[in-house]
């Protein structure tokens, strides 16, 4: 997994609540066995004007350009503003690859649905919870300077905008470990196999249908 | 200390705590489907590990899987690649799994507790959000991401923070017609679709408690539609009787002592929750979503809201964009709504009992002439064959309505069940969201009861305006 120490970059504003996994990436995308290449169809339907689907080439469809990451310097986004519940719904990982593979490094909303939220930590992907009022007045600055860059500083735990701490996010201390380190959960995992094991025997012994 | 049932599920699977409280849990049920478990088979190759445990892991093959003959296999090559992937991973690993033509494939969440492969007091996960459905058992279930899929194939566990405690009380008795799926909605109305995130939700009160196993199914599987991962209902004599007898539920001796244990899986008397919700039951009625979130819910009888009534701006701009998206004007009544399709399916509601009471209002009465298709999709071939044996299936068909192959079908539209843009459809299944049933796609959320009397109507109807 790719760590996650400091990041600058220009953020996009998506503003609406329940911005659901479906629409971050289509189902007809899910057919893939890979990780990799979702990016192009990250918010497909709102992205696009014309369908699309595994086998269509998205270079030959017609872009929305109501549609803020259509739009420059979004296009280029790296941080993503969004309002209450982000990743709701289903729980593919999928939106998770597409918003990496988009570009995206850390997403920023006043709250995330849990499984989203867990999935971003295993890719690499930041998500930020910040005061509903805090990200009212982001959405405001970005209307007013459209291009604006925000520092996400991991390490300190802080968003700046302009030189300037404008707010402190919270995260779990086991979490932050990982993501600055770029750690595999699977590794650090089987360093308790024994414990597993020893979890087994005695859970062996009080419910042995389970086993 | 007083425990809530959560509390104790959560207890009895932690194998080692972190210092910031974050735990590893031990998982007893791993359900795997071809959709999100491909990446997390490959991972495990690519980092050359094996399963910890192969006979805690059940298969199946549902999303992708046509409704229609399926003698010809699968018509969609890249549908067919994921199929036939799951299909080799699960020899390679040895893995249990129903392909797609076994009697027993069906919806992964109607087939675990069919099979008695979901318990009561298990640790149940899969890579799928509906995996809720299963703390119906009384057990800890929830969905996981493709990378917790792959964590759970190698290690048996999962890094999990400790959710809060809810309780939902339904309390009193719901009136005649209103079913689980109408008890959930009202719920999730009244929650909203975010209300529940970060908490485990149990399920409670007299009008939960006299649900049968697929009523309490049916309100679980909607539990993350109100945000919460997990949802779950205590052990009763209606869980052990469901358990009893099933292909993987122990018998004879050890039955006995699994039954003593599952007696516990209750909250004790005094235990605190951190969040309690109450909802009169007398006062729900049929419900019939308008919007495009789950939350965007009212009665049968009531009009489509108005967003200038809305305080809330962000929630008001929602609202106008749901409207605008689903072709509805403020102050409609829903049985006004005309309809183009009706969906009866999904692991909401494709259980025997959900086709009972379909059938209940198609029998013998025919499918209004507005309608473009109207679909039963069975929760898996089991559900399927109880069906035909109790001649449902015709009272279907000569309704006029489809009779199809176990899948998750139009649910989500991955085949080639679908919605056209701006197709309108009165569906059983959980999710509203813009495009969830094919791209443009209007949906509504319903009971069986009430997807049945629209296919009948041709537009939303209570099942006594017929
Ligand atoms: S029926 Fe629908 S909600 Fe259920 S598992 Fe299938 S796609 Fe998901």
């Amino acid at each position: 997994m790719q760590a996650f120490t400091q990041h600058t970059g220009i953020v996009a504003p998506l503003d609406r609540p329940n911005v659901d996994t479906d629409a971050i990436i289509p189902k007809q995308f899910l057919k893939s066995i890979k990780r990799t290449g979702f990016g192009p169809n990250a918010f497909d339907d709102w992205r696009y004007l014309d369908a699309g689907g595994p086998d269509i080439d998205n270079s030959t469809r017609r872009k929305n350009p109501d549609f803020v990451l259509n739009q420059p310097p979004f296009d280029k986004a790296t941080i993503l503003l969004a309002r209450e519940n982000f990743g709701c719904g289903s729980s593919r990982e999928h939106a998770v690859w597409a918003l990496v593979d988009f570009g995206f490094r850390a997403v920023i909303a006043p709250s995330f649905a849990d499984i989203f939220y867990n999935n971003s930590f295993k890719n690499g992907l930041l998500p930020i919870v910040l005061d509903a009022d805090i990200v009212d007045d982001l959405f405001k600055r970005i209307a007013a300077k459209p291009g604006l860059e925000l520092s996400i500083d991991l390490e300190k735990q802080t968003v700046s905008c302009e030189g300037e701490v404008i707010a402190r996010f919270d995260i779990d201390e086991f979490r932050k470990h990982n993501m600055l380190n770029g750690l595999d959960d699977i590794a650090l995992t089987l360093q308790h196999a024994d414990e597993i094991r020893a979890y087994e025997e005695r859970r062996g012994q009080e419910a042995p249908w389970l086993f | 200390m007083a425990k809530t049932l959560y509390d104790k599920l959560w207890d009895d699977h932690v194998v080692r705590t972190e210092d910031d409280g974050t735990a590893l849990i031990y998982i007893d049920r791993h359900l795997v489907h071809e959709v999100t478990s491909p990446q997390a088979f490959e991972g495990l190759r690519l980092a050359g590990r094996k399963p910890w445990r192969t006979n805690t892991i059940v298969a199946v093959p549902d999303h992708n899987v046509p409704t229609t003959d399926r003698s010809a296999g699968i018509q969609d090559p890249v549908a067919k690649i994921q199929v036939e992937t799951l299909d080799k991973n699960c020899r390679e690993f040895g893995l249990t799994e129903f392909s797609m033509n076994d009697v027993r494939q069906g919806i992964v969440h109607v087939i675990g507790p069919e099979q008695g492969a979901t318990l009561p007091g298990m640790t149940v996960v899969c890579g799928d959000s509906h995996t809720s459905t299963h703390g119906a058992f009384g057990a800890l279930a929830f969905g996981i991401g493709t990378s917790e899929v792959e964590h759970v194939l190698a290690t048996q566990c999962l890094m999990q923070n400790k959710s809060r405690n809810m309780l939902v009380s339904v309390n009193g008795k719901v009136a005649p017609g209103v079913t689980a799926k109408d008890i959930v909605l009202a719920i999730i109305g009244e929650l909203g679709t975010a209300g529940g995130t970060g908490y485990a939700i149990e399920f409670g009160g007299e009008a939960i408690r006299d649900l049968s196993m697929e009523g309490r199914m049916t309100v679980c599987n909607m539990a993350i539609e109100a945000g919460a991962r997990a949802g779950m209902v205590a052990v009763d004599d209606t869980t052990i009787e469901y358990v009893r007898g099933r292909p993987y539920a122990p018998s004879g001796e050890m039955l006995e002592k699994a039954e003593k244990a599952w007696r516990e899986l209750h909250t004790d008397e005094g235990a605190v929750f951190d969040k309690e919700v109450h909802i009169d039951a007398t006062a729900i009625k049929p419900q019939v979503t308008w919007g495009t979130s789950p939350e965007m819910v009212v009665a049968i009888d009531a009009v489509v809201p108005d967003p200038d009534n809305e305080a809330d701006k962000v929630k008001a701009d929602g609202m106008r964009k749901a409207l605008a998206y689903m072709g509805l004007e403020a102050g409609t009544p829903i049985k006004d709504i005309a309809v183009d399709k009706v969906f009866i399916g999904s692991c909401t509601n494709s259980r025997i009992e959900d086709l009972r009471a379909a059938a209940e209002v198609a029998r013998g009465r025919k499918v209004a002439d507005n309608i473009k298709l109207a679909m039963v999709v069975p929760g898996s071939g089991l559900v399927k064959k109880q069906a035909e044996s109790e001649g449902l299936d015709q009272v279907f068909i000569e309704a006029g309505f489809e009779w199809r192959e176990p899948g998750c079908s139009m649910c989500l539209a991955m085949n080639a069940d679908r919605l056209e843009p701006g197709e309108r459809c009165a569906s059983t299944s959980n999710r509203n969201f813009e495009g969830r049933q094919g791209q443009g796609g209007r949906t509504h959320l319903v009971s069986p009861a009430l997807a049945a009397a629209a296919a009948i109507k041709g537009r939303f109807a209570d099942t006594t305006d017929l």
